[in-house]
């Protein structure tokens, strides 16, 4: 018998996205500029993460006319997001269909302490973390891919970069422990001691991970791609930036030769403006969205 | 034994350990020239609409059509190498055929000439709508052709890189030894 829904089948459509780019997108004709540039999957969104900031107010889970006009304009996955704790817009984006739901700080928190139960759907989630700890636990609840989090709608790479090297780096701390050394590590981080034993072993998250906010350039996502990450999710930087289509093709072209500074160097070149960004470092506490998420 | 494993995106990263585990040296395939002196080659799981573009970009969709080693395509593999697209595989095949990511599923599947089942992984899968007369058929899943082979082309619409299974890639490597024994 056929089994729908089981972790091999979440986790392996985030491995078929892997050094590909996840773009924001509002509206069908975006969605094909971003289809057409070559990226491996959309994020339906209602405003993208810069809108959000300057708007203020609730931000929630998008339209379902919306996410439908967006299914409707492309063949790659389409994903979209919900608010950290809010299972009822989760049910109502699975009863939609998308590809991918996104647990996400980006959207105000729906709850003050319990992430979504993500074990109970059949459509995967990817979730947002600062630190390891943060991965594991989200992983515990049934995450099937992770996304690091940098500060959304900023154009400000500094936080993902922190972030990145946060993860990674205490993922190869951990490879240096004798085994004894990991249950007090599980308790540090907060994290069941068998997918802390489980990273030990394998030097790596046991779901693919992705970085995420304030990746604006083709720079940046090649950043992200050489400190460890498996692809790039960008929000903002495409669709507020002077010409997106070329942009978004750059960005795309800079995650697959990430490692060959000619091809950077040249499809950096003739981009037009970058989104005109916020320093993250200028950004008061309560302004922070990476912050949400426990 | 050199195997290239398409890497201008989707899952790499799988199939290298696998033909690693196998005994093969691999190498990543991002342009051309990186195709020379290959024995083999993987067009791995991925978005082929993100495949076709990278390709085309950098000339690797020509560079491929006059590869002459025997060739994997795994679900997006299998739909670039296609009637519609590169055309070096008689067979035209809908894409994302079983529906969005919510019926993504996995499935026993049975080999020909092997009683031992294959967990197959079905990813937003394409499904086979017409084949060549020259295109076997080596597994099915109820009833429809999921496991191909035409000549030196072997192509699946299931992902075999991400069970411990190493069965197809072995059928694979079976056919790259056997094509650099005829070279010989």
């Amino acid at each position: 018998m056929p089994e729908i829904g089981t972790m091999r089948v979440k986790s392996g459509l985030a491995e078929m996205l892997k050094g590909g780019v996840i773009m924001d997108v509002t509206d069908a004709e975006q969605a094909r500029i971003a289809e057409d540039a070559g990226a491996v999957s959309v994020m339906a969104l209602e405003r993208v993460p810069a809108d959000i900031r300057r708007d203020g107010g609730v931000a929630r889970m998008a339209d379902p006319d919306k996410i439908r006009e967006i299914q409707e304009a492309v063949t790659i996955p389409v994903m979209a997001k919900a608010r950290i704790g809010h299972f009822v817009e989760a049910q109502i984006l699975e009863a939609l269909e998308v590809d991918y739901i996104d647990e996400s700080e980006v959207l105000t928190p729906a709850d003050t302490a319990h992430h979504i139960d993500k074990w109970k759907f059949t459509v995967p989630f990817v979730c947002g973390c600062t630190n390891l700890g943060e991965a594991l636990r989200r992983i515990a609840e049934g995450a099937a891919m992770i996304r690091t989090k940098g500060e959304a709608g900023t154009g400000d790479i500094v936080n993902a970069v922190t972030h990145m090297r946060a993860v990674f780096g205490h993922i190869r701390k951990l490879q240096t422990l004798r085994e004894e050394e990991l249950y007090a590590e599980a308790k540090e981080l907060r994290a069941p001691f068998e997918l802390v034993k489980w990273v030990a072993e394998n030097g790596k998250l046991p779901v693919v991970t992705f970085t995420a906010g304030g990746i604006a350039t083709p720079a940046d996502a090649a950043l992200c791609m050489q400190l460890g990450a498996d692809g790039v999710f960008v929000g903002s930087g495409i669709f507020k930036s002077s010409d997106p289509s070329t942009r978004a093709k750059a960005i795309v072209e800079a995650t697959t030769h990430f490692e060959d500074a000619h091809v950077l160097a040249r499809v950096s070149q003739g981009l037009g403006d970058a989104m005109a960004g916020l320093s993250a470092a200028d950004l008061r506490p309560e302004e922070l969205l990476e912050t949400r998420g426990w | 034994m050199k195997i290239g494993v398409l890497a201008v995106q989707g899952n790499v990263r799988e199939h290298a350990a696998m033909l690693r585990r196998l005994g093969a040296d691999v190498v990543e395939v991002r342009k051309p020239e990186q195709l020379d002196g290959l024995d083999g080659l993987v067009v791995p799981g991925g978005e082929s609409t993100t495949f076709m573009r990278l390709m085309r970009l950098y000339g690797l969709d020509e560079a491929l059509r006059s590869f002459a080693g025997p060739v994997l395509g795994t679900c997006a593999g299998m739909i670039v190498l296609d009637r519609e697209h590169l055309g070096m595989i008689d067979l035209e095949v809908d894409r994302n055929a079983y529906g969005r990511q919510v019926a993504s599923f996995e499935a026993d599947l049975r080999l020909r000439g092997d009683d031992e089942p294959l967990r197959g992984v079905f990813i937003r899968a394409p499904r086979v709508r017409e084949a060549g007369p020259d295109v076997e058929v080596l597994a099915e899943h109820e009833g429809e052709p999921v496991l191909l082979r035409q000549g030196r082309f072997l192509v699946a619409s299931f992902h075999p890189e991400l069970t411990e299974d190493t069965r197809v890639h072995e059928l694979f490597l079976d056919a790259v030894r056997e094509a650099i024994s005829v070279r010989a």
